[in-house]
């Protein structure tokens, strides 16, 4: 192969390391002005009163609340909860009340000085534990948006069956996306009296959606076009349809256009984060390692509005009991709802969750029957012909041993776990050693027959011979957008060098579904095989001459030609959404790590020196790229493991600042070694499956199992702090 | 306030407000854009840029600390004759770029260590872009590509 395969250097690589690139903020946009919002700083409460100071001259300025908006005054998401100005309710801190925008960003500032809020305050429910117990009721009935039972077998029979059961109850918080790019977007009037919406977003039909419900405009009158992406992680995904009717609102009651750009303070106040969760587990295993019963409760926090979090609570239970062999299995999940920021989309999408839990829980049940945790996880893990918790029977492309396989021998695990497990030599060294493992997967593309909406892609023929890929999903520094060219080029027959990506702006891109999931490269780019093959058949034969010489005169023989397809869903996929039973995705990826750390005997402060992954994606279209993931989720899960926390007082976060919300730099970075392996999927483009949000999946409980083995230490909530480890040491010497 | 600089290639003549942070005059006034702002308070390192052989975080000059004469070098002054310097093209071979927003601090981070510092360490390379956060490669290549520059 000429293209698939090759590492190709991205195709923005050189805007980017010669600062051409333009985002958001660095467009030079005439006459534009800058735009600001007015927040609740309560968690929950009625509106009062708005008092506009009577003092300032207003005539200056462009105020909106939702009293401009015109038509539905919600984002369009599943339930459509979530206002996108608070009407007489607010539900978190953050959440808007009124827009302003002024000619420039330092009077649109003081405007908002000048603008109060009064409340009457009510009663804020602020965690799992006190929605649950419905303190408050704020949503719905009882307090819950989303819940999903999954059950095979019999649980009953796999406990009798068991000689030991193992039980456990594990924590994650908030999580931050951190994106070096702050949100931001902008609104500019068009000449044809419509209105453009630009700015870093993931999903540019999501944004247009919300837009048409809300401003009542078709999409003749508004378009949404993607700007270059500092980030996203997931954190791209929902809140741009917030912040692109903010633009929109001020621009068209201003006339201007208007630009609202966040600070960092205020991008982690308001957007979303990764859900907060408590996982138990009951496991019934056999003096031989088999496991006979996997019982499992997930409970996620969704914050104020429902947004995406139901998808994300299915996507965490029909991950839960990860990659294993058990007969017997019965998860339950619930979705809470608090006055927290509301959660979403980031990166993992609610398995990081569930496998922080449940690798951390298998190490104990490896331990309670005294075989290791690498041994226990290659008698159990699964291969083709074993069937998931949700029945999913596995055909074909199951890497999971062979990952486990190679990970294991080239970080030579055996041997140096079993040398760390003397951990009370903890006490009498400087730092201690020790290695973790985990494996584990995450299913590609949307949940059971969602692929089944019919996204479409294409691929159109330009005058100077180049071929454009056409796509709404967009490049948010993964690499999607060197990739799916390099897909077409290679089903085309052209030299990779021909093919680019055309900007997704909806006036010109067909709707590829939203870039998330995990779905770009297997879903989109198997529709650009199709529409390559149906462009091969109408251009003459590639092979001979200079072909960006053939497709130019092709060009002006036959004018554009445009071949658009949609994705056609495996028909063999069954699956039951009620029950959330049967293929819950197309194709899983695989993985396992190897973590291996220090940890400081006096500081408790651990360092974690090298990470092992191996990945089984199908085919490594771009192997740089496929690595670039790999180490970049997995150091995301490294912050998240050890450092990463908001700390919220009263529903709002303490630490909303770079220099208070630490993530990892170059020097917290391990030595990193990934091994690709390639068990192709018969539906993905040569065989490629997802790998976007894999990496996060794995990374924190590898860590703190390898904690585990240096210290005797079993750290079950994240992040994993020295103070942490040192009140458990103190405990369990107490004891002794 | 009025400064005579030498700004990338080129002597320009600057004017805005004392107060006015460095950054918002290169990018607002300059129209020099390729200097980012991750966090506006010295923590991300995402506006390093060299000032008299020095790299510091822009976000936290004040234009008032600039002198005649000062010599600025923003990522857009790594380009000589259109050509890529080698760390450019390091970036961009091993796969160092993702999102690109960390991208030109990383640079000249990496491009004021090898002025002064011909054969660093990994250690040392660590170090020099220690200030500098990127939330997408997981820094490996990012080393890999500097270290490819000794
Ligand atoms: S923007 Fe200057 S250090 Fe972050
Ligand atoms: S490449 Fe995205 S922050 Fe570094």
């Amino acid at each position: 192969m000429k293209s698939v395969g090759k590492n190709i250097p991205r195709l923005d690589g050189y805007d980017k390391v010669t600062g051409k690139v333009k985002y958001v903020d660095d467009i030079d946009i005439p006459d534009c002005w800058r735009g600001e919002v007015v927040r609740s700083d309560i968690p929950y409460g009625r509106i009062k009163k708005i008092n506009f100071d009577k003092a300032f001259d207003w005539d200056k300025v462009m105020t909106c609340t939702y009293k401009d908006i015109p038509g539905k005054n919600a984002t369009i998401f599943l339930s459509d909860d979530q206002p996108i100005l608070a009407e007489n309710l607010v539900k978190h801190v953050g959440e808007a009340i009124v827009l302003i925008a002024a000619p420039s960003a330092s009077k649109a500032l003081e405007a908002k000085k000048h603008i109060t809020i009064e409340y009457d305050t009510l009663d804020s429910v602020l965690s799992i534990e006190d929605s649950r117990k419905r303190k408050n009721v704020i949503f719905g009935k009882d307090n819950i948006q989303a819940k999903y039972k999954i059950e095979k077998g019999d649980v009953k029979k796999g406990f009798a069956e068991a000689d030991f059961i193992v039980e456990g109850e594990y924590r994650t918080g908030f999580h931050e996306h951190a994106y070096i790019e702050t949100q931001g977007m902008a609104a500019i009037p068009r000449p044809d009296g419509g209105l453009t919406v630009t700015g870093s977003l993931q999903c540019p039909y999501y944004v247009l959606k919300t837009l048409k419900s809300a401003l009542l405009l078709d999409e003749t009158k508004i378009n949404v076009v993607q700007a270059p992406m500092g980030g996203a992680f997931g954190g791209k995904e929902d809140y741009p349809s917030l912040l692109g009717m903010y633009v929109a609102l001020l621009s068209i009651k201003s006339g201007k256009p208007v630009k609202i750009i966040y600070s960092r303070d205020e991008d982690i106040v308001v957007t979303t984060k990764r859900h907060p969760s408590i996982v138990t587990h009951k496991t019934g295993v056999k003096k031989d390692g088999t496991i006979t019963a996997m019982e499992i409760d997930v409970a996620f926090e969704g914050g104020a509005y429902s947004t995406l979090s139901p998808v994300v609570l299915s996507r965490g239970v029909i991950h839960s009991a990860g990659a294993y062999k058990c007969e017997n299995t019965f998860c339950t999940a619930n979705c809470y709802a608090t006055n927290n920021v509301p959660t979403g989309a980031f990166r993992g999408f609610g398995a990081p969750q569930v496998f922080y839990a449940l690798e951390m829980h298998i190490d104990k049940v490896a331990e309670r029957i005294g075989m290791s945790p690498h041994e226990f996880r290659l008698k159990n893990c699964v291969e083709v012909g074993d069937r998931l918790s949700t029945t999913q029977l596995l055909k074909e492309s199951v890497g999971a041993k062979e990952c486990l396989e190679k990970v294991l021998s080239a970080a030579d695990f055996g041997k140096k776990w079993r040398n760390n497990l003397d951990t009370c030599a903890f006490k009498h060294l400087r730092t201690k050693k020790g290695i973790g493992l985990s494996l584990y997967m995450h299913g590609g593309a949307f949940t059971g027959s969602g692929e089944g909406m019919k996204s479409e892609a294409g691929l159109r023929l330009n005058k100077d011979g180049t071929i454009s890929v056409l796509t709404g999903c967009t490049d948010m520094g993964q690499g999607s957008h060197t990739v799916l060219p390099q897909i077409a080029a290679e089903s085309l027959g052209v030299p990779a060098a021909l093919v680019n990506t055309a900007v997704p702006d909806t006036a010109v891109v067909p709707d590829s579904g939203p870039t998330v999931a995990s779905r770009t490269t297997m879903i989109i780019g198997s529709i650009l095989v199709r529409c390559a093959e149906k462009m091969k058949k109408k251009l003459p034969d590639l092979k001979k001459r200079d072909v960006k010489e053939l497709l130019k005169t092709y060009y002006s023989e036959h004018g554009e030609l445009k071949i658009i397809e949609r994705y056609i869903l495996p028909p063999e996929i069954k699956w039951d959404q009620e029950k959330h039973c049967g293929d819950a995705y197309p194709v899983y990826s695989w993985a396992a790590d190897v973590a291996e750390v220090s940890v400081d005997a006096e500081t408790f402060e651990v360092s974690v020196d090298k990470l092992t992954v191996a990945v089984d994606v199908g085919r490594a279209v771009n192997p740089v790229l496929v690595e670039g993931q790999m180490e970049g989720g997995t150091l995301q899960a490294l912050g998240w493991a050890l450092m990463e926390d908001c700390i919220y007082k009263n529903g709002k976060p303490v630490n909303n600042r770079f220099q208070t919300y630490i993530i990892p730099t170059a020097k917290d970075a391990p030595e990193w070694k990934t091994i690709i392996v390639e068990k192709p999927f018969s539906y993905g483009p040569f065989g490629a499956k997802g790998i976007g949000e894999l990496p996060l999946d794995g990374g924190a409980p590898a860590i703190a199992n390898a904690i585990y083995n240096a210290t005797g230490l079993r750290i079950t909530s994240l992040p994993i702090t020295p103070e942490k480890l040192y009140s458990l040491y103190e405990e369990k010497n107490k004891i002794k | 306030m009025k400064r005579r600089i030498k700004l990338n290639n080129g002597i320009i003549n600057a004017d805005a407000d004392p107060i006015r942070r460095l950054i918002d005059v290169l990018r607002y006034d300059l129209q020099v854009t390729g200097t980012k702002d991750g966090c506006g308070e010295g923590a991300c390192g995402a506006c390093s840029i060299i000032l008299n052989g020095e790299c510091v975080n822009s976000c936290i000059i004040l234009f008032g600390q600039i002198e005649d004469g000062d010599e600025i070098l923003t990522v857009e002054g790594l380009l000589k004759d259109g050509k890529l310097s080698r760390l450019q093209e390091s970036f961009v071979k091993n796969g160092a770029v993702h999102c690109g927003a960390c991208i030109p601090g990383m640079l000249l981070s990496a491009t004021a260590l090898l002025n002064k510092n011909l054969k660093p360490t990994d250690e040392e390379i660590k170090d020099s872009i220690s200030g500098n956060l990127c939330r997408c490669t997981g820094y490996g290549k990012i080393i890999k590509a500097i270290r490819e520059c000794i």
